[in-house]
C-alpha cells in the first residue's frame, strides 16, 4: 500500500495525525505530510483509519498495483 | 443474522458515512438512504464560511461525488421525509413504508428558532438557509447575531469579510468561557472586537420584533439593537418528531447505548440527533461534532453486520473546529472539566497557540489557533488520561 495525500483537498485538521502520528505529520503551511509512505502492519491499518477519518477526503491510499484501494 | 435491508434515515455525514461503511465491510445487502432534502448529501461547515462569502458553491460542498452512491449500490430517496418509525418500519411523507431489518437513524438536528421564522429572522443550518443568508448579505444589511457560539462566531467573520456591519449578541459574560475556560475564551473575542463586530455580551436576547420593515432585538436591561437581518445562533434541537410513537427512549436526543443502539431492536442512531450512554460522564451525552458522527456511524455499522467494533486510536474524544477570520481553531476532549491549563505553544496574546487541559493531574483536553499539529497530537494522550505536565513529544 502506497499513502498519499491529495494537497489540493487536505485542509489542515489534522485528523490523521491525531489518529496515525507515525504516519503522518503536518508541514509548515498546515498541509499533511507523509511519514511512512509504505506502511505495513499495524501502520497500514492506522493509515486506514487516518484515510476514513480526514474530514475532506484527502488521504489516497493505492495498492501494490496503483489502484486506489479504499478511502472512503 | 445480518439483514437483508438496511434503511438509513438522514442523508448527513453521519448516514453517509455508515452506508459507506456498510459496504467497506463488504455488506451486499440493500442500502437505502433517505433524506428529507432533495439536496445531494452535502457538508455544512462551510455554510457558514466559504459558502457564505461565495469562495464556494452547492456544487463544490457535496460529501461525495454524484456517481458515488449508484457506484456502491447505495439507493438514495431525497427530498421525501420520514414521518414515522413502527419496529423497524420506516413511514415515508410520500406513502411509502420501508420495511428493512435494521434502521439507522441519523435525522440530525435542527437550528433553535428565536422566534417565528421569517426572511429577515433566520437561523443557518442546511443549504437552503445558507444560500438565503448569503442573498441577504449581498444588500450590505445590519446584521445582528445572537448567540456567540460557533456558528455566530463564523457568520460574524464572513460577514465582515464581505463588508457587513455586525452585531453580535451573546448571553453569557464571555462567549466559550464554559467551554474552554476565561483565558482561552478571552483570546478568542479579540479577532471580532479587531474585526470592527460590536460585541454584546451578557445580554440574552429577550425577543425580536419586526417593526417598519427592520429587525428590532429586545435586550433585558431595555436596550433595543436594530438591524435589517438578524441570525439567531443559540444552539440546536434533535429532530426526533418523527418518532412519536416509536416506543424509543427520547431525551435530548435518541437515547442510545454506548454502541448506539435503542431499546427497540435493530434501531440504532448517530450523529447529531444521538445521546449515546458515555460510561465516564455516566449519563446519555448528545454531540454535535462532524468526526464524533463519522466514528459513530463507522462503529453502529460494524455493529449491524455483528462484528466487533474497532475503534481508531483516540477515537471517542471529542473534536470540534471553527475557522474565523482566516485562523483555525480547534478543541479536543471535556476542556470544560479542566482544573487546570498549561500553555504548550505561542501565548493566549498571540495570534497562535495551544493549551492543554488538566483535571486532577490528567490529561482532558487541548485546545489552540492555527496550532493544529500541536492540538492533535495530543489527542491519544487525552484518550488515555496521562499525567500532567506532558513531557514534550518528539518532535513537538
Amino acid at each position: 500500500m502506497r499513502v498519499t495525500i491529495d494537497e489540493d483537498k487536505c485542509c489542515g485538521y489534522a485528523a490523521c495525525l491525531s489518529v496515525a502520528g507515525k504516519v503522518f505529520d503536518l508541514a509548515a503551511d498546515n498541509i499533511a505530510t507523509v511519514l511512512v509512505e509504505h506502511p505495513e502492519g499495524e501502520l497500514a491499518d492506522l493509515a486506514r483509519e487516518a484515510a476514513a477519518a480526514c474530514p475532506t477526503a484527502a488521504i489516497v491510499l493505492l495498492d501494490d498495483r496503483d489502484r486506489p484501494d479504499g478511502g472512503a | 443474522m445480518t439483514p437483508r435491508e438496511i434503511v438509513i434515515v438522514g442523508a448527513s455525514v453521519a448516514g453517509v458515512a455508515v452506508a459507506d461503511e456498510l459496504r467497506r465491510l463488504g455488506y451486499e445487502g440493500a442500502v437505502t438512504l433517505v433524506g428529507d432534502e432533495p439536496h445531494l448529501p452535502y457538508d455544512r461547515p462551510p455554510l457558514s464560511k466559504d459558502l457564505l462569502t461565495g469562495r464556494t458553491g452547492p456544487d463544490r460542498i457535496l460529501l461525495r461525488e454524484p456517481g458515488h452512491y449508484a457506484d456502491r449500490g447505495i439507493d438514495l430517496v431525497l427530498g421525501v421525509p420520514a414521518v414515522g418509525l413502527r419496529g423497524t418500519h420506516v413511514a415515508l411523507s410520500d406513502g411509502r413504508v420501508l420495511a428493512p431489518g435494521a434502521v439507522v437513524i441519523a435525522t440530525g438536528a435542527r437550528a433553535r428558532p428565536l422566534g417565528e421564522p421569517r426572511p429577515t429572522l433566520v437561523t443557518l443550518r442546511g443549504l437552503d438557509d445558507g444560500l438565503h443568508l448569503r442573498r441577504r448579505l449581498a444588500d450590505a444589511p445590519r446584521l445582528v447575531i445572537a448567540g456567540g457560539g460557533f456558528i455566530g462566531a463564523e457568520v460574524a467573520a464572513s460577514a465582515r469579510a464581505l463588508g457587513v456591519d455586525v452585531t453580535l449578541i451573546e448571553a453569557a459574560p464571555l462567549p466559550f468561557a464554559h467551554l474552554l475556560g476565561g483565558q482561552v475564551a478571552a483570546a478568542l473575542l479579540r479577532p471580532h472586537r479587531d474585526a470592527g463586530v460590536r460585541v454584546l455580551t451578557g445580554a440574552p436576547v429577550q425577543r425580536v420584533d419586526h417593526v417598519d420593515g427592520s429587525e428590532r432585538v429586545h435586550l433585558p436591561d431595555g436596550r433595543v439593537v436594530h438591524g435589517d437581518l438578524v441570525l439567531a445562533g443559540i444552539g440546536s434541537l434533535p429532530n426526533t418528531g418523527w418518532l412519536d410513537g416509536s416506543g424509543l427512549s427520547i431525551g435530548d436526543g435518541v437515547l442510545c447505548d454506548a454502541t448506539g443502539a435503542t431499546g427497540v431492536p435493530g434501531v440504532y442512531a448517530v450523529g447529531d440527533v444521538a445521546a449515546w450512554y458515555e460510561p465516564e460522564a455516566g449519563r446519555h451525552v448528545r454531540h454535535e461534532h462532524w468526526t464524533g458522527a463519522t466514528e459513530q456511524a463507522r462503529s453502529v455499522a460494524a455493529r449491524i453486520l455483528g462484528r466487533e467494533p474497532k475503534a481508531a486510536p483516540g477515537a471517542g474524544v471529542p473534536y470540534l473546529w471553527s475557522d474565523q477570520y482566516g485562523s483555525r481553531i480547534q478543541a479536543l476532549g471535556r476542556p470544560e472539566v479542566a482544573d487546570e491549563i498549561q500553555v504548550v505553544r505561542g501565548s493566549l496574546e498571540a495570534d497562535s497557540f495551544a493549551v492543554l487541559y488538566g483535571r486532577e493531574g490528567r490529561l482532558v483536553g487541548a485546545a489552540g489557533r492555527d496550532a493544529a499539529a500541536h492540538v492533535m497530537r495530543h489527542r491519544q494522550a487525552i484518550a488515555t488520561a496521562e499525567p500532567m505536565p506532558l513531557q514534550p513529544a518528539a518532535g513537538a
